[in-house]
């Protein structure tokens, strides 16, 4: 083909894509919020009047955003809105995606790193700039001046529940992505931003708790501090560290097993709820090579790797340097390693057929990490050390908080959203979506089944697959997609122009879903789709 | 064993694949038309922006390689089937041992004057993409779409796509009611102009006007309207592509002739896809049927038939699909345009939305024949296995849950097409089985 290819230019698409009349003023009131942010950061005297300025900014940003989807999708028939999506600089790695790519990782290097640039108030003096206008919201919920935290929060929020809306408008005549998005936009409001600010207020020496959060994506759940926090304040504190416990340990799995990963990824999660609503632009940008798939395997067990290690050698120290005060000492610590670690070997090794697909190679690592982790601890055990990996436990948490809790999730995961996709973080970097994706892949019902000989493999399912899972692959083999990694967005199966894909729970088969179940196949009575 | 294919369309991939799989032959490839294997499908999702070229390929580019099938872009002017070789436009000379032709279509044009304008082009190659998209970047105020039909359609949702006035312009008096029944015909024509585009029905092409510089800037239609446009897309259909093998030895009508082994009349040399004309189709098939499935069967079934493997294709019970704007379309079994005297229909449609379900079962027997579906998604494998075992349609009736492949939280309408059949038939059939999968699975597992 001879013609443009107008998606890989740097400069402004050739195609044909301008703006309506309402996205042209949603675009300016929303460029106007978002230029107030900008200003304040220079103290040019917002702060005098600071609820007037904030409102203006969160105000023109909501309008502006409805607006724009006003324009986007209000006049349009429902249904699949995908058109100039490759056509347009913003989604297709033209110059405002660059631009936005860079503004949004630069705010996340301020954010994490340099807050102070922001306005934060150095060692208890007053707010300026950016974080000061968010003081009266603030005060208003939890009675206290804004934090960087707090006013990355506010936006985060705002994020999720005004393109949550746009998402919506684009998705009005399914009913499934109705549903979801609600839900993020929900657990979002109340549990991620709400409650914790309220439980503060209520009682400061409690931990800022996310309830819906757990670990590993809440790798601090189990620093020192906080388990402190939990203990050292009551009923409320005793029910965040078992409630806590409980969701990694039991509501977590069950929910899994009976709904895949998709009930935390695409329903509650924060990080994931970003990525579906702000983040859906930009879906189609993840990777769907096989290279990047293997690399994507590697990466995202590595973290859990280094969460689980990380998290082992916190634990441990803790306990090993607070011998007084609670029941649970560093022997209880041993016992639960050996009992977890142990415990996961000898399933593999007595359970295998739930491991069907897994090369010995894996399974040989997997082994080895496992016995390495029980190794370290007893080794620490009996030579008195409090440092399981023989470096300082709080900075292999500082490291690992830095790389991957900062770095990852927040520079790359959002920064990068314009560039790799709306899932980088969830596909390469999650621990959670590491583990919830084990348990997809060997002990889940969820799956998405395909509809007999009906896919003419266009692509649109790869291709607006968030994850980079090349779903179309499996559609036109007319086999079910198992992976670990899908989140159960169900975009593949509402961009199919031909009602190829289903996202379905069931306990049939579990063993055995992956084959070939429904592959068109030659048989002594000619060429049909097998049973 | 060298196997030559030509056309790397969906018929000629499927039947590399499968011989790669069956053999170690040496397999090669020819296209003139791309580097790589795309959904031809796929054609308007790249002009609507939804995809890049790159998106339509459903194999990665190592994978050729990897597979040791070897691609060879070079357009083809001779065949000689007496030497066994092929002859490219530069010259080059091609041996083959086998030869699988799945050269596919052209756009049908019947003497229209002016159809060879510039600016006037049928949609089937990457090429004719290239011209609209060409065309478009120069300018275009309004299109003509000239054709009922599926690719029709297409083009106007295109165009349309990109802010382009389109007419549509349609010989029958309902859009492709010479296949689908005149409701859900109805209701497509309803949809057409639901999104602004202006469908002319009844209204025939008589000719194209020349700009002057051999350009096409208007059409005229047979009642004397003259409607000004920059881009006529021809979609009247298609035909096979076989202009090049017609005054060889090679046995043609419409389409290369094939007996059941999809073997033509030349020893060592097979037809697949669109250009493929069956010498006795199956009854209820026709010779001819230029769609994706079809073809992607009759590669595989070419692929053993090459490697020594003898079987006869037999693509089974007819299903086809596809998208009106926004209203997806699934076909299973004998749908007539016009329900023939032996056959009873059960149809029930959305009152406000778009959506429709079509059962066709037999008068006498009772057994169900067909499935037409608007808006909604029905599994192929249930639908199918009703038909194969002449299910009857109470039998049918009571367990449609089955069948229903619509998302999950979707509203599901079982229930008021029993309620339809009772209320026609003074029955008291009832919805019995739950749609879950693993009912689903219980019921295509069981042997009738």
């Amino acid at each position: 083909m001879n013609s443009i290819d107008p998606s890989m230019s740097l400069t402004e698409s050739q195609a044909h894509v301008s703006m309506n009349f309402r996205q042209k003023i949603g675009a300016a009131l929303s460029g106007i919020g978002l230029l107030i942010l900008l200003i304040s950061l220079f103290n040019v005297g917002f702060n005098s009047q600071k609820t007037l300025f904030l409102s203006l900014s969160l105000g023109g940003i909501t309008l502006g955003t409805l607006f724009y989807a006003w324009g986007t999708y209000g006049g349009k028939t429902a249904g699949i809105k995908n058109d100039g999506v490759w056509f347009r600089s913003m989604t297709s790695l033209g110059v405002l995606a660059w631009i936005s790519g860079v503004i949004l990782t630069a705010f996340y290097v301020f954010l994490y790193w340099f807050p102070i640039y922001l306005g934060l108030g150095a060692d208890g003096s007053e707010n300026t700039g950016m974080v000061a206008l968010f003081d009266p919201l603030s005060q208003m919920i939890n009675g206290g001046p804004a934090s960087q935290w707090f006013m990355y929060g506010a936006l985060y929020t705002l994020a999720i529940l005004v393109m949550g809306i746009k998402f919506i408008w684009k998705y009005r005549h399914n009913k499934y992505h109705i549903l979801r998005t609600i839900s993020v936009m929900f657990f979002q409001l109340g549990f991620a931003f709400l409650i914790p600010e309220l439980l503060v207020r209520l009682n400061s020496e409690l931990p800022y708790n996310d309830f819906k959060n757990m670990w590993p994506l809440n790798y601090y759940f189990f620093d020192g501090y906080r388990i402190e926090g939990y203990t050292s304040t009551g009923w409320i504190g005793m029910f965040m560290l078992i409630f806590g416990l409980a969701m990694v340990f039991v509501i977590s799995p069950v929910l899994t097993y009976f709904y895949g990963k998709r009930w935390y990824c695409s329903w509650v999660c924060g990080c994931g709820g970003l990525a579906e609503t702000a983040g859906d632009p930009y879906r189609h940008l993840s990777d769907k090579s096989l290279k990047a798939w293997k690399i994507e395997r590697w990466m995202v067990h590595g973290v859990l790797v280094f969460v689980v290690a990380m998290t082992t050698a916190v634990v441990y120290g803790y306990f090993h340097n607070n011998p007084e005060g609670y029941w649970v000492t560093k022997e209880v610590i041993l016992g639960i390693v050996i009992a977890v670690f142990g415990g996961l070997g000898l399933l593999m090794w007595w359970k295998p057929s739930y491991l069907q697909g897994l090369s010995q190679r894996i399974k040989n690592i997997i082994y080895i990490i496992l016995g390495a982790l029980v190794l370290f601890t007893l080794v620490a055990y009996f030579t008195g050390n409090s440092n399981v990996f023989f470096i300082g436990n709080y900075q292999l948490r500082s490291w690992y908080g830095f790389l991957i809790g900062a770095a990852f999730s927040g520079v790359v995961g959002v920064g990068f959203y314009p560039l790799m996709g709306n899932r980088v973080w969830c596909r390469f970097g999650c621990p959670m979506a590491a583990i919830l994706g084990i348990q997809q892949r060997f002990f889940s019902r969820f799956r998405i089944t395909t509809n007999g000989g009906q896919c003419i493999s266009c692509g649109n399912c790869s291709t607006y697959c968030e994850m980079g899972i090349d779903v179309r692959a499996y559609a036109q083999k007319g086999q079910d997609i198992v992976r670990a990694s899908c989140v159960g967005c169900g975009i593949c199966a509402a961009v199919c122009p031909r009602g190829v894909l289903r996202l379905e729970n069931s306990t049939s088969d579990i063993k055995s879903r992956a084959d070939e179940l429904r592959v068109l196949q030659i048989d002594e009575r000619g060429v049909k789709l097998a049973d | 064993m060298h196997i030559v294919i030509l056309g790397n369309g969906i018929s000629g991939i499927t039947a590399a694949r499968h011989i790669r799989k069956l053999s170690k032959h040496d397999i090669t490839v020819i296209s003139a038309e791309s580097d790589y294997f795309f959904s031809r499908t796929a054609l308007m999702y790249i002009y609507m922006g939804h995809m890049r070229l790159k998106d339509t390929q459903p194999y990665e580019n190592w994978f050729w390689e990897k597979n040791r099938i070897q691609l060879k872009k070079a357009w083809i002017e001779s065949v000689n089937f007496a030497q066994k070789h092929l002859i490219t436009a530069s010259g080059e000379q091609i041996n083959y041992d086998k030869l699988i032709l799945g050269v596919g279509s052209a756009p049908n044009k019947f003497g229209w004057p002016g159809q060879d304008l510039e600016r006037v082009n049928g949609l089937y190659t990457l090429q004719d993409l290239s011209a609209m998209e060409d065309a478009t970047q120069e300018g275009i105020e309004r299109a003509v779409v000239v054709g009922g039909g599926l690719i029709g359609i297409e083009m106007a949702e295109m165009f349309h796509s990109r802010d382009i006035p389109v007419s549509l312009l349609v010989r029958e008096e309902s859009y492709w009611n010479q296949v689908l029944p005149p409701e859900e015909s109805a209701m497509v024509n309803r949809e057409i102009k639901r999104h602004g585009i202006d469908l002319r029905l009844d209204t025939e092409l008589k000719e194209i006007i020349d700009d002057g510089s051999g350009k096409a800037c208007a059409v005229i239609t047979k009642d004397g309207e003259r409607i000004d446009c920059q881009y006529v897309g021809l979609t009247a259909g298609v035909h096979p592509n076989i202009d090049f093998l017609q005054e060889t030895e090679l046995e043609t009508q419409k389409g290369i002739l094939v007996d059941e082994f999809l073997q033509t009349n030349l020893p060592d040399v097979y037809a697949i896809g669109d250009c493929a004309q069956l010498r006795s189709p199956r009854s209820g098939r026709k010779a001819i049927e230029a769609v994706w499935y079809t073809g992607r069967m009759m590669g595989e079934v070419a692929a053993y038939n090459v490697c020594g493997q003898e079987i006869a294709y037999d693509p089974g019970i007819w299903f086809n699909s596809a998208k009106f704007m926004d209203i997806e379309y699934q076909v299973y079994g004998d749908v007539q345009a016009q329900a023939p005297e032996a056959h009873r229909q059960l149809y029930w449609e959305h009152p406000e939305d778009r959506k429709s379900i079509r059962i066709i079962y037999h008068a006498e027997s009772k057994a169900t024949i067909g499935f037409n579906l608007m808006g909604v998604r029905y599994r192929h494998q249930v639908c199918e296995k009703w038909m194969e075992e002449a299910t009857p349609i109470e039998e049918v009736l009571q367990q449609l849950s089955l069948a229903n492949f619509d998302p999950e939280f979707y509203q599901t309408f079982e229930k008021k097409v029993v309620q339809q059949y009772n209320q026609q038939n003074g029955t008291q059939i009832q919805l019995k089985k739950k749609r879950k999968l693993k009912q689903v699975l219980r019921f295509l597992g069981s042997s009738g």
